[in-house]
């Protein structure tokens, strides 16, 4: 593959480290984690999500997760796109009124409801959903429920999907993509700290 | 979707099998090309109504799943499979994925052969004491879980003091990372039914 593997560039993973040597024993999983990543954002055909609405959708999802070398790589994407330079404000105003934290939400009425856990309901700005268009706003807020409070989707979301112009394929692959997300950006976190407790227990055992 | 699949849905943690239902319309199985045969990858999966959903970007579909695999199935110089599912079913309990909890937490009885903690797991929630080694596995995995993410050194400390190696350590974050995508694919097209 010629791309350079991107969770190994978020991670700080570098050729020859002990991290590197441990996701070479999951071949299969490191290659295909980059292949999502590929066919989400390379996609060979993007007619039901355009790359403007993907950038824009993983920059507003890895930006809910809080400031992160994640987070500024999908900023930048969404910054060089053509399209999605133009919504770059917009998003990031919105990530900062989406900002919380999860998950919370409620589960099916029964034993489980004194686990039920309230939360914000969010909703894009009214003075933002012009510049957005119906399409993105509907996303977005779908995307917030994804990230923040899954337990909550019902049928109904689905159609508001669907009435704001997705299609089912669309819908998929915007699932996928902020599903996916949700797991890249937990995996280079946890690379990351895993990686900088290696590093505390080499300058021990060197005795600095 | 029709008068014959009506949907009973489960109210609690349950290691029972479910079945799951889409909102949306799946690709019916006579349109499959061989496009889609390989996004399945086990063609098997053409008689799911989830994975003839999720084949309609099969390019994504094949990728997610032979990462999803590798993680849990390639056990080579790692953690056992045991505790990967232990990883998955603590992550659904917590993210409140009735359908994906029911499937891995099977899994992890029958390849722990421990039915009655994992059952607790369940019934109690992610807060139950399950054994240093296990309670370490499912720490790690709500902390990973929570928005913002709240995974840090002491999770590391703790598995390393449960008896994980650095290789098991990458496999509890795969397994409860991936976790975080199944569970938001199963919660939000579809759902589960009895």
């Amino acid at each position: 593959m010629g791309t350079k593997d991107i969770i190994d560039t978020l991670a700080g993973i570098e050729p020859g480290s002990a991290l590197d040597t441990i996701r070479a024993r999951r071949l299969q999983a490191r290659e295909n984690a980059q292949k999502s990543y590929l066919s989400l954002f390379e996609p060979i055909d993007a007619s039901d999500f355009s790359l403007a609405e993907r950038a824009a959708v993983a920059a507003f999802v890895t930006g809910l997760h809080g400031e992160s070398p994640v987070a500024a790589f999908y900023r930048e994407k969404l910054a060089v796109n053509a399209d999605g330079a133009a919504l770059f404000e917009a998003i990031k105003a919105e990530i900062e009124r989406g900002k919380t934290s999860g998950p919370y939400g409620a589960f099916p009425a029964g034993p489980l409801s004194v686990e039920n856990k309230a939360g914000l309901i969010y909703r894009v700005s009214t003075e933002r959903r012009p510049a957005l268009g119906a399409r993105l706003v509907a996303a977005l807020e779908h995307a917030h429920l994804l990230v923040f409070r899954p337990r909550d989707a019902a049928s109904s979301d689905m159609k508001a999907l669907l009435a704001a112009g997705w299609s089912n394929t669309g819908i998929v692959t915007f699932s996928q993509l902020v599903a996916f997300l949700s797991f890249q950006v937990r995996v280079v976190t946890g690379l990351r700290v895993l990686g900088a407790s290696l590093g505390r227990t080499a300058n021990a055992a060197s005795g600095a | 979707m029709s008068a014959e699949n009506k949907v009973i849905p489960p109210v609690v943690f349950t290691q029972d099998e479910l079945g799951w239902v889409s909102w949306i319309d799946p690709l019916p199985e006579a349109e499959l090309t061989e496009r889609h045969f390989s996004g399945l990858v086990d063609r098997a999966r053409a008689k799911s109504e989830y994975f003839r959903l999720l084949v309609r970007d099969p390019e994504v579909l094949e990728a997610r799943t032979k990462t999803d695999k590798d993680i849990f199935y390639n056990t080579a110089d790692g953690l056992p499979r045991a505790e990967r599912e232990l990883a998955a079913a603590a992550t659904s309990r917590y993210n409140g994925c009735i359908y994906c909890a029911s499937v891995h937490a099977r899994f992890a009885s029958t390849y722990s052969k421990r039915g009655d903690d994992v059952q607790r797991l369940l019934d109690e929630g992610v807060g139950a004491d399950l054994g240093e080694r296990w309670n370490a596995v499912v720490k790690a995995s709500v902390a990973l879980a929570a928005t913002p993410i709240a995974f840090g050194p002491d999770n590391i400390e703790e598995l390393r003091r449960a008896g994980l190696d650095d290789a098991e350590i990458v496999d509890v974050i795969n397994g409860a990372s991936f976790f975080n995508w199944a569970n938001r694919l199963m919660l939000s097209l579809g759902e589960p039914s009895k």
